[in-house]
């Protein structure tokens, strides 16, 4: 009896360990893709293999003109969403003319940088892990090493450039798009004097407001790109290992998105940055 | 014969995957300038073979060098810049499908040779000539049928002159004609140009018009290695079989798992 307690308990250590073995690895072979990926970005150019940055300008065409239409969607019925909702408790309050600041904060800070890395992340991550895995799967990646081209240099680094550029001026768009949303709603429905809602926006919006919500999309650009080439590179069992690739890919960017927030929103409330 | 210079060296090469053992105890030398082929069934660990020797992949156990240099011991610059002398000429062509078929062929020119663009699109042009391709610049893979790919991706082999081309299964999936070609190609870049050639193949009637030598593997093991004659001449069965594409003989069609 004890005997089959004690295997089974052994057994039970024996799958987490394991588990915390193949999470270290695969957090080290992330953190050496990281790296080459910003070496190549910083050193590359002293190696006369610079970025590519046609490469780069296709790739921010796709990425970026390409998404707005969505972007300013989601966050402008967000916005509009945010408005309804706080002006009913604000209501009870008679606070209704603060509608204005709470969504613009709230937008500006929170929902914008992060609603448009979960857009982006659906769009972009997904379509870096199936361009990617499906090179994989092609030979096409191990033709890149053959010809003696870093398909990290080749592949990531251009995207990486391009993200890191378009997905804060993508945020800057879902901010003016919240923005909008909440002032339809504020001045349409709500009947609030339109110079008085954008009196209100201004004088509770501070610079700082704008800049914290602006460094988290520069950390989500570099999730959403890593975490899908990484998944790309990674990928195995041909057109299903694709399929699979491209999901664990947006999932885990997901999840990396809304964690690096929580991190970053903690930081700047201790801080008081 | 004259002295001959050994370029790679292939000693006790042992690959698994998973734990199941692919190639084992695999020894053979390619001398400078010849066309070697590496002949054997489907499944018996040719390609494998082939990454290990252009260094696409690692190995358990024993050491590939290059011109007395072992692979193991080199750094990765090192490495990168033997892989500039190689050229791999991919089952599935492996092109990027990105790009264009000029695109394809010019881009390790574009990469290592800071050449001027007009000359980087003269080679490629060339290179797509020589294996009856001109005109086909800016067709996408994707609107060409395979054994066009194939071409292309022996064209982007040799776009660099390297010193050492690999070769998987370059004339499977060509026409007889077309296949013939290819086959005269490999042997005049051999032996004009003073290339080293590795070509994987099954198709009996290329082994003997173009091989130097030959290895022949069979289930992951190096059964034999020799000159054409030497071969066509073995008292191995097995190689008899597989030369002659007898149904009756020691190579069984279902492979036992081990
Ligand atoms: N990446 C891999 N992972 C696991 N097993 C592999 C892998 N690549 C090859 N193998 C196995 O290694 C063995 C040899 O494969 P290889 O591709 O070298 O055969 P081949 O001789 O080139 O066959 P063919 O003539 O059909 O191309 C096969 O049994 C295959 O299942
Ligand atoms: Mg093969």
């Amino acid at each position: 009896m004890i005997r089959i307690l004690l295997s089974k308990m052994l057994d039970f250590f024996e799958i987490i360990g394991k588990c915390v073995k193949a999470w270290i690895t695969i957090f080290v072979d992330f953190a050496k893709l990281l790296f080459e990926t910003i070496y190549w970005i910083f050193l590359g150019p002293f190696k006369k293999k610079p970025i590519n940055f046609s490469s780069a300008f296709d790739q921010m065409v796709f990425m970026g003109f390409q998404s707005i239409l969505i972007v300013f969607f989601v966050t402008f019925f967000t916005g509009m969403v945010l408005a309804m909702q706080s002006a009913h408790q604000l209501e009870k309050m008679g606070g209704v003319i603060y509608v204005a600041s709470l969504v613009t904060i709230s937008i500006c800070r929170e929902l914008g940088p992060v609603l448009t890395a979960l857009v982006i992340a659906g769009r972009i991550g997904a379509a870096i892990t199936a361009e990617i895995g499906s090179m994989k799967v092609n030979e096409q990646i191990e033709a890149l090493d053959t010809m003696a081209i870093s398909p990290i240099r080749y592949l990531a680094v251009p995207k990486l450039v391009a993200l890191f550029i378009m997905l804060p001026f993508l945020t800057v768009i879902g901010d003016v798009a919240g923005i909008i949303g909440g002032y339809v709603v504020g001045v349409f429905s709500l009947k609030i004097n339109p110079g008085l809602y954008m009196n209100i926006t201004w004088k509770f919006l501070t610079l700082k407001d704008i800049y914290t919500g602006l460094s988290k999309a520069f950390i989500f650009a570099i999730i959403i790109t890593m975490v899908g080439v990484y998944q790309g590179l990674k990928t195995k069992g041909g057109a299903v290992g694709v399929g699979r690739a491209t999901t664990v890919s947006v999932v885990t960017s997901f999840i990396l998105v809304i964690v690096a927030d929580c991190f970053m929103t903690g930081i700047y409330f201790f801080w008081g940055v | 014969m004259e002295n001959k210079k050994t370029v790679i060296s292939v000693k006790n090469i042992k690959k698994t995957f998973q734990d199941r053992v692919v190639l084992e105890d695999i020894n053979f030398d390619v001398h400078q300038g010849e066309i070697f082929v590496i002949m054997g069934g489907s499944g018996s660990g040719k390609s494998t073979l082939l990454r290990i020797m252009a260094g696409v992949i690692g190995f358990d156990s024993g050491n590939v060098s290059f011109n007395d240099k072992s692979l193991i011991d080199l750094s990765v610059e090192q490495k990168e810049q033997i892989r500039k002398r190689f050229g791999m000429c991919f089952q599935s062509a492996a092109l990027l499908d990105f790009l264009t078929v000029e695109g394809n062929v010019s881009l390790p020119l574009k990469e290592h040779t800071g050449l001027d663009a007009k000359i980087i699109s003269m080679i490629s042009k060339m290179k797509l000539n020589l294996v009856g391709l001109a005109g086909f610049e800016d067709y996408l893979p994707s609107e060409i049928s395979g054994g066009m790919k194939k071409r292309v991706g022996l064209a982007r082999a040799i776009a660099m002159d390297p010193d050492i081309v690999f070769y998987d299964e370059p004339t499977a999936g060509l026409d007889p004609v077309v296949c013939a070609v290819v086959d005269q190609l490999i042997v005049d870049l051999t032996k004009k140009l003073k290339i080293t050639s590795i070509v994987v193949t099954h198709n009996m009637e290329s082994v003997f018009r173009i091989a130097d030598r030959v290895a022949m593997l069979y289930k992951g093991e190096l059964l034999e290695v020799g000159t054409t004659e030497q071969i066509r001449n073995s008292s191995n069965e097995i190689v008899q079989q597989f030369i002659n594409g007898n149904i009756d003989g020691p190579i069984l069609l279902n492979e036992v798992k081990e």
